[in-house]
């Protein structure tokens, strides 16, 4: 039997078709599509894709959706890791309906969350009565996008960093104290570099997810030209034109951003497994 | 040996006491908890609250009359046309995948698994445009499919193109991990035993997987049901024949109906909830957990 490029024989049968199924279905459903969107850039008028992808509409909506996804991404590492922290290391009571509650955004459709959101959020809302008085406008604001890009990006943040907390070795912790260190010298020293790749990778990706989102978004955004208009709303608006060629000049943009994510994702993968590799 | 005289060494002293330790971790363990706890709260589940509150803000037969609208029926039965299509394909696509990839070692794999998690990463703008863009009617099939006279931008397949490029990865994601943790060892022993292909999946692999699967095609579904930006995309929102139920929430919203629109919402809130039970029991019974 011949069983080239394997390590070791192999008598499970079905590689041959499972491979070709798998390769013919990701083609036809994700990267003939997605080239599609590519050739169509690549075949625009070179002044005319600079003039799409450069107007200031765009660039405003770039400046709004990276901003606030930034921000959004920010604020989830400070209270993603906390709230990782309280499930690994806490014993309260609910525990368990909190941890499940945490993957709701990836369970709730979009849509849902960003009525519920602005209704929240709304002058006379649950939450927003209590802020308009100070001041604090949310719905229909950049600071309203912030919001919902931190909910749907919430969960990557608790989900990377929860495994990587539970890996944190309690008797090194010990050790140290033992040895007079403070709780947060412990912290810094110990904690932080056991962590951090994996906080890195879940603010990766919950800015990655919050640069592209679209449902969450729009309701709570109120979309004011050029002041509260996210990039993916632009391309809505050019496919209502039927501009199909400036769509796509667009999405052309999105999609490269997704590729620098994806691979900044894996880099930084990459090297928090060769830091826990040195580490043991 | 003398005691502690000056101020500094009695605090010193005083620190290094249990109580006086256990103290001040016991403050901020409540402080991380109350902070964490506020900020889920105000995030996650005063949004799933206020969506049936609105729902019910008029009562029960406010509730349940939204849903005899003819055109919220009609994005309730596109919804489940398009998800009876989608999850049986993606659930056929994820085990093959989940298969050929946790079986066996091949040049590429890990491209491989980047590229069917692509999806994941890409904008739901996007992964609608890419159809019409393949599709409509200055796509690159647009001019042979209007000839032929089919239509698939602003209809049924491509919401179910789309649908299915935005829940592609659900299932593979969920079985691949489990899949190479169980390892070949028994589907081995039992092709070795005589055993054909099928009847090693079905007696062998499916009974230690079917957990993990149940959740993938649970979660796959829940995403294909809420579908919406990529389904706005390609639906062009025609009442009553392309809309889905989340774009049926948005028309609703938009024309002030509220009771509607959440109405038809808290459906989908229930499917969600749905969702994170069973993943709950999922991982208790396998003891399991994802990545």
């Amino acid at each position: 039997m011949k069983n080239v490029g394997q390590r070791e024989p192999n008598v499970i049968p079905g590689f041959g078709i499972t491979l070709g199924f798998t390769t013919f279905f990701l083609s036809a459903i994700v990267l003939l599509p997605l080239s599609a969107l590519v050739l169509k850039a690549a075949g625009l008028d070179w002044s005319r894709f600079v003039e799409v992808i450069a107007s200031p509409r765009a660039l405003a909506s770039y400046k709004l959706s990276f901003g606030a996804s930034l921000v959004a991404a920010c604020v989830n590492m400070v209270f993603g890791f906390a709230l990782a922290w309280t499930l690994v290391r806490y014993e309260f009571p609910g525990r368990k309906l909190v941890d499940a509650i945490i993957d709701m955004p990836f369970a709730l459709p979009t849509a849902v969350s960003g009525i519920a959101l602005t209704t929240i959020f709304a002058a006379n809302g649950w939450i927003g009565q209590y802020l308009e008085p100070h001041g604090i406008h949310v719905a229909y604001t950049p600071l309203g996008i912030t919001v919902a890009l931190t909910l749907i990006g919430m969960p990557f943040v608790v989900r990377t960093v929860q495994p990587a907390l539970q890996e944190v070795q309690r008797d090194l912790e010990d050790a140290a104290e033992t040895l007079g260190a403070g709780r947060f010298y412990i912290f810094r020293r110990i904690i932080v570099p056991t962590v951090l790749p994996a906080l890195l990778t879940g603010f990766t990706l919950a800015f990655a997810r919050a640069v592209g989102e679209y449902g969450s978004v729009i309701f709570i955004a109120g979309n004011k030209y050029m002041e509260t208009e996210i990039t993916p709303l632009l391309i809505i608006f050019r496919l209502e034109e039927y501009d199909y060629a400036g769509a796509a000049a667009l999405g052309f943009v999105m999609l490269s951003i997704s590729f620098v994510m994806l691979l900044a994702i894996n880099l930084l993968q990459v090297w928090g497994r060769k830091r826990l590799m040195v580490s043991r | 040996m003398a005691g502690p005289t000056s101020h500094a060494d009695v605090a010193a002293e005083l620190a290094t006491r249990p109580g006086y330790r256990s103290a001040r971790a016991t403050l901020v363990r409540w402080l991380l908890i109350t902070v964490s706890l506020t900020f889920l709260g105000a995030l996650l589940a005063a949004p799933l609250a206020a969506v049936f509150a609105m729902a019910l803000e008029q009562g029960w037969s406010a509730y349940f009359s939204s849903f005899g609208d003819e055109a919220t029926r009609a994005s309730i039965r596109l919804t489940l046309t398009a998800a009876a299509i989608v999850v049986p394909l993606n659930t056929v696509f994820g085990i093959t995948a989940a298969w050929c990839i946790s079986k066996f070692e091949f040049r590429g794999k890990s491209i491989l698994i980047t590229l069917i998690d692509l999806p994941l990463a890409v904008s739901p703008v996007v992964s609608g445009l890419i159809y019409v863009l393949l599709f409509g009617l200055n796509g690159w099939f647009g001019a042979w499919l209007q000839d032929n006279d089919i239509s698939i931008v602003y209809a049924l397949p491509g919401i179910i193109l789309a649908t299915m490029f935005v829940t592609f990865p659900y299932v593979a994601r969920e079985l691949i991990p489990l899949m190479q943790q169980l390892g070949n060892d028994e589907e081995e022993a039992a092709i070795t035993l005589g055993a054909g292909g099928w009847f090693t999946f079905f007696r062998v692999t499916l009974p230690r997987i079917r957990w993990g699967l149940l959740y993938g095609v649970i979660l796959c579904n829940a995403r294909a049901m809420g579908e919406f930006g990529a389904v706005s995309v390609v639906s062009g929102n025609v009442r009553n024949l392309t809309m889905t139920m989340p774009l049926q929430i948005e028309a609703l919203y938009n024309e002030y109906n509220m009771v509607g629109a959440f109405a038809v919402a808290s459906v989908l809130s229930l499917l969600a909830v749905a969702t994170l039970i069973i993943k709950t029991l999922v991982e208790g019974r396998t003891g399991y957990r994802r990545r």
